[in-house]
């Protein structure tokens, strides 16, 4: 490290923080809807990164279309695809609930691999529909470039878009779980499903829409992933095994456990990588989180549940 | 003599089914096929090896370990490093800039033999550390774990994770591991050409020999009251736990014999398919001899064997033919196991192909000399007391 002076490392520091910023914001949307679909429901989606690739490829498509039918709306597609990104995965969550998870309830291990079978096949559909390269959107302008505080910090202007994006998901998914009426009916079914079938909350339809919920979020975090790298058929397992950790660590049903563990996470692997090989910074911190993780598995915010 | 039949064999049905298996593997298979598809078949009888280890851990014990790649590619790599060392030697290393030490170490600039591939220049020591390696790795894990009741599937994500870090270490430490090509141009144990025809018939043999051996000795574990416990444990573990008995040791157990057993496969891999690579290792396969299990039967060691033929089998020749065709079938079969079939291949024969074959008339004499033998035995149990 002795060659940087001080105000480099500053600076170092303050651009690599941020690209953990931007990691941060994919890695929680990602896992928002992961903590509600496995916080809530106990079920593990593998899948859950084929959902985000699908938010992906809606961007896509969408960038694609207006550009070469509306040339106008290229600066404006870009908010109407994360709207599009959310319902399209939602409704295929939806579907997937209904067909496939709603059976499995009682087998939380079969449903991981059945969910992992449905993450191969939508791999296969994403190879087969939009090629096996890596594709990505052209950005609004609006979207590029980067502000520059002083004379060594560049921050990148879609970067900080996505921080606001997530702010604004994030106070959604709370307002929606813990000050609307939905959100006590979910967290009721989570506490004791019987019973709230018994007060009258139809508790197979709240499973289904929680299901989408977390899903449509996960579309919403492709959007997202857009703005940052490009996507790829695999680009959603990539992320999988990263999100899991987020949720895990975080302690599953807390939604501030969620959010700590996303930023713990993706600042702890963003300054690392810059000073050692970005494969040993991934190691170094999952190494971590599972030593952590085995001294306290109930995850560092958890609520403490009658089992 | 009764003891070790049912034990070992698992009484008339196990004896059964363990005989036609033996049959199809060490006499029609090497009959019927050329020695290139052979010795495919042994590559995936290596994969059977981790299939039979998930009956244990999974099927019987209600474990899903999603890191049985790790294990599997441990084993494999303790043999493959024997096989480098002996392969890397002074003459053929000449051109090297530090002759004597592996070429990939050489590559990365690497001036001597790290400590840890010192002691796998002895075969004794590399087939204790097949063993070993793994065992004392599962026992960390497991111990670190159970003991803390962490199950299911927070388990089963936390062993993702440690496939994910070992995957990614082997790919970063490229001068000591090989990098994403893994440890290849293996060639002799003492001198004995492991690439010749003869030694890949031989090494065919051996493996499938340990694999019996293996289902033999899973059987017996699995028929003693360990095995009577490890599926109490499985459906109702506190329970178990009320009734005194220390369920995290017994979990720990089952692990590191699982371990051991899907090792052995890895390194019976690394010997006949003469290289080991991080894509054993990692998430992807470590799933994929999940499902192999699955088909096969979580339940069943002898349907394990075959879900593990028929899963490769149907991969090898569809990705020869219609590459994209697999995936979609492979996330099919995942979901259709799962959904329909339960208890995989060994479910449906139990359901239908079983009570056809007990329908079958016995011969008079078996049955006369089968009640021959009980009274023999009751008045003996007689004189006894």
């Amino acid at each position: 490290m002795g060659e940087y002076s001080i105000q480099e490392l500053t600076s170092i520091f303050a651009m690599q923080g941020f690209a953990g910023l931007s990691l941060f914001s994919v890695l929680l949307l990602m896992a928002l809807g992961l903590a509600i679909i496995f916080g809530q429901m106990g079920v593990i989606n593998m899948a859950h990164g084929e959902f985000m690739a699908v938010g992906a490829y809606t961007t896509y498509l969408m960038s694609v279309i207006s550009e070469t039918y509306f040339p106008w709306f290229t600066q404006y597609y870009f908010l109407f695809a994360i709207m599009a990104s959310f319902f399209i995965a939602g409704i295929l969550g939806y579907l997937t609930e209904f067909i496939l998870i709603r059976h499995l309830y009682k087998r939380p291990l079969d449903t991981l691999l059945a969910t992992w079978g449905l993450s191969l096949i939508m791999q296969q559909t994403f190879r087969s529909l939009f090629g096996a390269r890596e594709v990505s959107p052209t950005l609004p302008d609006w979207l590029m470039g980067s502000y520059q505080p002083t004379d060594s910090i560049y921050i990148p202007i879609n970067g900080m878009f996505v921080l606001g994006l997530t702010a604004v998901v994030t106070i959604g998914v709370y307002i929606l779980m813990y000050r609307s009426n939905w959100g006590l009916a979910v967290r009721a079914t989570t506490q004791n499903r019987i019973m709230s079938g018994a007060v009258g909350i139809n508790t197979k339809k709240i499973d289904r829409l929680t299901f989408a919920l977390g899903c449509g979020i996960a579309g919403i975090a492709g959007a997202a992933f857009t703005t940052i790298a490009s996507t790829g058929p695999t680009s959603g397992s990539l992320y999988i095994v990263d999100t899991f950790m987020v949720v895990v660590f975080g302690g599953a049903a807390s939604l501030f456990g969620t959010i700590a563990s996303a930023f713990t996470i993706a600042q702890a692997q963003s300054i690392l990588e810059f000073f050692i090989s970005g494969s040993m910074a991934k190691v170094l911190t999952l190494l971590t989180l599972v030593i952590i993780l085995m001294m306290r598995p109930e995850g560092l915010f958890s609520i403490k549940v009658r089992k | 003599m009764n003891f070790l039949y049912e034990r070992f064999l698992g009484g008339k049905n196990g004896a059964i089914g363990l005989a036609i298996l033996a049959i199809l593997i060490l006499i029609i298979l090497p009959a019927s096929l050329d020695l290139f598809r052979l010795n495919m078949v042994g590559k995936y009888l290596t994969y059977a090896f981790v299939a039979v280890s998930l009956v244990l851990l999974w099927g019987y014990g209600g474990i899903l370990s999603l890191g049985q790649g790790v294990f599997f590619g441990l084993g494999g790599y303790c043999m493959a490093m024997f096989l480098k060392l002996e392969a890397s030697d002074i003459e053929s290393t000449s051109i090297q800039s530090t002759p004597g030490i592996p070429d990939f170490m050489d590559w990365n600039q690497l001036t001597e033999l790290p400590w840890f591939w010192v002691p796998f220049h002895s075969f004794s020591f590399t087939l204790f550390a097949v063993i070993a390696v793994p065992a004392i790795f599962a026992f960390i894990i497991g111990y670190s774990m159970f003991k803390r009741r962490v199950g299911g599937v927070y388990f089963a994500i936390i062993t993702q994770v440690i496939a994910v870090i070992i995957t990614v270490l082997i790919v970063g430490q490229q001068g000591y591991t090989g990098g994403i090509n893994g440890i290849t141009d293996l060639k002799t144990i003492h001198g004995w050409d492991i690439r010749e025809d003869s030694a890949k018939y031989i090494l065919y043999f051996i493996n499938a020999f340990l694999l019996f051996g293996v289902i033999l000795i899973s059987r017996f574990i699995l028929t003693s009251k360990f095995g009577r416990l490890l599926l109490a444990m499985r459906d109702k573990e506190d329970r178990v736990r009320f009734s005194g008995y220390d369920v995290s040791n017994f979990k720990i157990f089952i692990f590191c014999v699982s371990a051991v057993i899907a090792a052995i496969g890895g390194a019976m891999f690394t010997l006949q398919v003469g290289f080991m690579s991080p894509s054993f290792v990692g998430i992807v396969p470590s799933i994929e001899m999940v499902i192999y299990a699955a088909v096969g039967g979580r339940m069943s060691l002898i349907g394990v064997v075959y879900g593990t033929l028929l899963v490769n089998s149907g991969k090898t020749i569809f990705s020869e033919t219609f590459p994209e065709l697999w995936l979609f079938l492979m996330g099919g079969l995942f979901i259709a196991v799962v959904m329909f079939f339960p208890n995989g291949l060994a479910g449906i024969w139990d359901k239908y192909g079983k009570p056809h074959l007990d329908r079958i008339p016995k011969p008079k004499f078996l049955s006369s000399a089968k009640a021959l033998i009980s009274n023999k035995n009751a008045s003996s149990v007689k004189d006894s007391k």
